[in-house]
């Protein structure tokens, strides 16, 4: 059972706490502005371009899937900070499904999300990538589809997650570890092999994958894409769906 | 027609048996109370009629609805106010209002003078585009409350709705709640371990150990203690005692120099007293049974007492826990 006015005003306020709390926009603009120009500077002085392809712009993609990590964690942990002070329970004992509350919390976290790491782009002219009109189009799409999966993801932890104490442990354990096995730092096929296995369970990959399609249309391998685009957009499009599907289910039983 | 039936609602948590076996109703616009120590098991009676919880047993039904098989009818019936606030503290106050209308589905027209209308009352008009993390405990309240009864409601659930507040902020509360209640004609249910706060029900159910252990109007249920006591002192208590005897049938206990003479109007009856007894009278003083009392009567424990002993156990557990981290 789906409402559509719980939905929409649940969305409507998240927007409003995202635009009022410039230090989280803040936070989030400035963590690939560091990682690209302080991390890839420094191991960029270190790696070679291949085939015209500089480690700035190879680590692109990464970084717009880095934005969408963190920003769609950010936004599905919202659940706890809700619970944790309160305003959870004006939404639980109110004539609606649980089913539109996590909807709402989706689709609210994906736009949020998808909209930081369009933000991103703009840092494009300073690493001399051209996109085109429809890059830009097919970027903002996926930038879709894998935030709407992270955020996925991020409700089914914020479902289960009884106290804001979890919170640290899921940076350390999982955000972390799902940024640095991505492919996005370094080549999913230049790994060892144990965390090569873990890369490829991780959907993150699958998303940046679909990035370099499109950003990184020159690079030869292993730079390059590593996957077929379509199996790309059908991974993370799956991942969504189950994890989405779990995370209210168990949003379900524990409100 | 009750608003609220509860019958033989039992919640077993793993070892802990919440809500033992009540039964209760409650009638269209009366204001009834759970009055019990903290861990009683109001807050699980207030959850498992507000649909967060399910019972173990028994059946609980509001406006006609059953609690456990149609929530949603249930909760567009009920308004509620938890011990702790559930504002955004994030959102203005207006923006804490529309949300809350959304969520209830109500028209978006008449929603903008309905919001006026409430702030008007609970008197947050001019704060009404202010964030809330800038309101007093008080104003936060008041604001719970206009925003329990936007969606008219027909039975608002407080729970502990003061607790934390200062005793005048407290007073004022339960005016709002008073005037409101009349106004929007609606049935409520609170829960509170202050007795004076109590006072405010038409009828009091008192709960223990999930058990309800009397439930009757405050002054019956005082009535189950003793009548009013007046405590006096004479110049000499044995003459005055014979003379109270001679003139209201009524035996004196003596205690300490005092004389204590238990009556039922003991305001109508201290003048006449004063009047019968010819030696010179020094102090006369008069006590009235209070919820306590008949607490204390019903298990031999106070209310109170309990409360201190829960601090006692939270600094206890403060303390241990902080060992466990320093080792």
């Amino acid at each position: 059972m789906i409402q559509l006015r719980p939905i929409y005003v649940i969305c409507i306020r998240e927007f409003k706490k995202f635009f009022r709390e410039k230090s989280r926009l803040l936070g989030t603009l400035a963590r690939p502005v560091l990682w690209l120009f302080v991390v890839g500077n420094g191991m960029g002085a270190l790696i070679r371009p291949q085939a015209g392809l500089s480690y700035l712009q190879f680590i692109f993609p990464g970084m717009i899937g880095m934005t969408i990590l963190f920003a769609s964690i950010f936004s599905s942990i919202s659940i706890v900070w809700d619970r944790e002070f309160g305003f959870m329970k004006e939404m639980l004992v109110a004539p609606i499904s649980r089913l539109s509350i996590v909807i709402g919390k989706a689709v609210s976290g994906t736009l949020i999300s998808a909209a930081q790491a369009v933000i991103i782009l703009i840092l494009i002219p300073f690493l001399g990538i051209d996109i085109g009109a429809m890059q830009f189009i097919w970027v903002t799409l996926i930038a879709l589809l894998v935030s709407f999966c992270i955020t996925s993801i991020g409700i089914l932890i914020a479902a289960r997650l009884t106290s804001f104490d979890g919170f640290n442990v899921i940076m350390n354990f999982l955000v972390m570890p799902m940024f640095f096995l991505s492919g996005a730092m370094y080549p999913v096929s230049s790994m060892p092999d144990a965390l090569r296995w873990i890369s490829h369970i991780n959907p993150l990959t699958y998303g940046i994958d679909a990035f370099k399609h499109i950003l990184l249309t020159k690079a030869a391998p292993p730079l390059g894409p590593e996957f077929p685009l379509p199996a790309d957009i059908l991974i993370v499009a799956a991942v969504s769906v189950i994890m989405l599907s779990l995370g209210a289910l168990s949003f379900r039983q524990r409100g | 027609m009750p608003v609220i039936k509860v019958n033989n609602l039992s919640k077993r948590f793993k070892m802990l048996q919440a809500v033992d076996d009540i039964s209760f109703s409650v009638e269209e616009g009366e204001v009834f109370g759970f009055l019990g120590p903290n861990g009683a098991g109001k807050t699980t009676t207030i959850n498992i009629l507000c649909t967060l919880l399910a019972p173990t047993s028994g059946r609980a039904e509001i406006a006609g609805f059953d609690c456990a098989k149609q929530p949603d009818r249930v909760r567009a019936a009920i308004g509620l106010i938890f011990q702790d606030t559930t504002l955004d503290m994030g959102l203005t106050a207006y923006e804490n209002l529309k949300f809350h209308a959304f969520l209830y589905n109500l028209d978006s027209r008449a929603t903008e003078k309905r919001i006026d209308e409430m702030l008007e009352v609970v008197e947050l008009k001019n704060r009404k585009h202010d964030f809330v993390k800038n309101f007093s405990g008080g104003m936060k309240r008041r604001l719970e409350i206009a925003r329990g009864l936007l969606h008219y409601p027909r039975v608002l659930f407080l729970d502990e709705p003061t607790v934390g507040l200062d005793p005048q902020t407290r007073n004022t509360i339960w005016e709002f709640i008073d005037t409101l209640r009349r106004r929007e004609r609606i049935t409520v249910f609170m829960t509170t371990h202050y007795m004076e706060e109590a006072e405010n029900c038409d009828r009091i159910a008192i709960i223990d150990r999930g058990k309800i252990i009397a439930m009757d109007t405050a002054s019956s249920l005082k009535r189950m203690v003793h009548g009013d006591i007046v405590r006096l002192v004479t110049k000499d208590n044995r003459k005055a005692l014979e003379e109270i005897r001679t003139a209201f049938g009524l035996a004196a206990r003596e205690e300490n120099g005092s004389l204590f003479i238990e009556t039922d109007k003991a305001e109508e009856f201290i003048p006449k007293l004063i009047h019968a007894v010819s030696v010179e009278t020094l102090t006369v003083s008069l006590q009235k049974p209070t919820l306590n009392d008949v607490f204390l009567k019903l298990t031999g424990r106070t209310i109170r007492d309990e409360a201190v002993n829960n601090h006692k156990e939270v600094i206890r557990e403060f303390v241990r826990s902080h060992r466990r981290a320093q080792r």
